[in-house]
């Protein structure tokens, strides 16, 4: 079970159109990824919000396909 | 409630601070519980480690009970802090040992 980057990167898209995403595969297996989110949409909302907004995006997938997400969220004035 | 949900609601109630987490604190199971248990110990707060490995309706009672898809989570006061991540992010700024002393737990 694996997901691919560019899958990541399409989903979080859909659901933030204006968010600024960057990617790290941590280990070259598909399931250990670092990402940095920037958003407008995550203004006023708590870091706990924030990550929860990032794994709706994923649909299910984070904790299933998708082991290991390091995740850092902040909105673009951050 | 589901009689998970309740057991996971009276951990979270009756002690100031628990982890759920793989493994336990002497032996955790994955990196990010590991990693974990160190920020709490570095802290010097006691807590209760609950072994999510112990029951699948444990582990996936807890990321239901409170809409957090991944383990560990952290629990301060019967309030969710946040996963492995935000735990860092709070360690490495300062806030988390600030939390602790505010919540009275340090």
């Amino acid at each position: 079970m694996a997901m691919s980057a560019t899958d990541i990167e399409r989903f979080i898209k859909e659901a933030l159109p204006d968010a600024v995403i960057t990617i790290r595969d941590l280990a070259g297996d598909g399931d250990h990824y670092a990402a940095n989110v920037v958003s407008a949409a995550f203004k006023g909302k708590s870091r706990v919000q924030q990550h929860q907004m990032v794994y709706a995006a994923l649909k299910g997938r984070m904790g299933g396909e998708l082991h290991a997400l390091a995740l850092q969220t902040s909105t673009p004035e951050d | 409630m589901t009689d998970i949900a309740t057991q996971i609601d009276n951990d979270v109630k009756t002690n100031d601070v628990v982890l759920f987490m793989k493994g336990t604190p002497d032996m955790p199971m994955c990196g990010f519980s590991g990693r974990s248990v160190q920020i709490l110990q570095n802290l010097g707060v006691p807590f209760k480690g609950v072994n999510v490995l112990d029951s699948a309706e444990l582990r996936q009672g807890i990321k239901d009970y409170t809409n957090w898809p991944t383990v560990p989570q952290l629990y301060v006061k019967g309030e969710f802090v946040g996963g492995s991540d935000i735990m860092m992010e709070m360690f490495q700024s300062g806030e988390l040992k600030q939390l602790m002393a505010d919540k009275g737990v340090a």
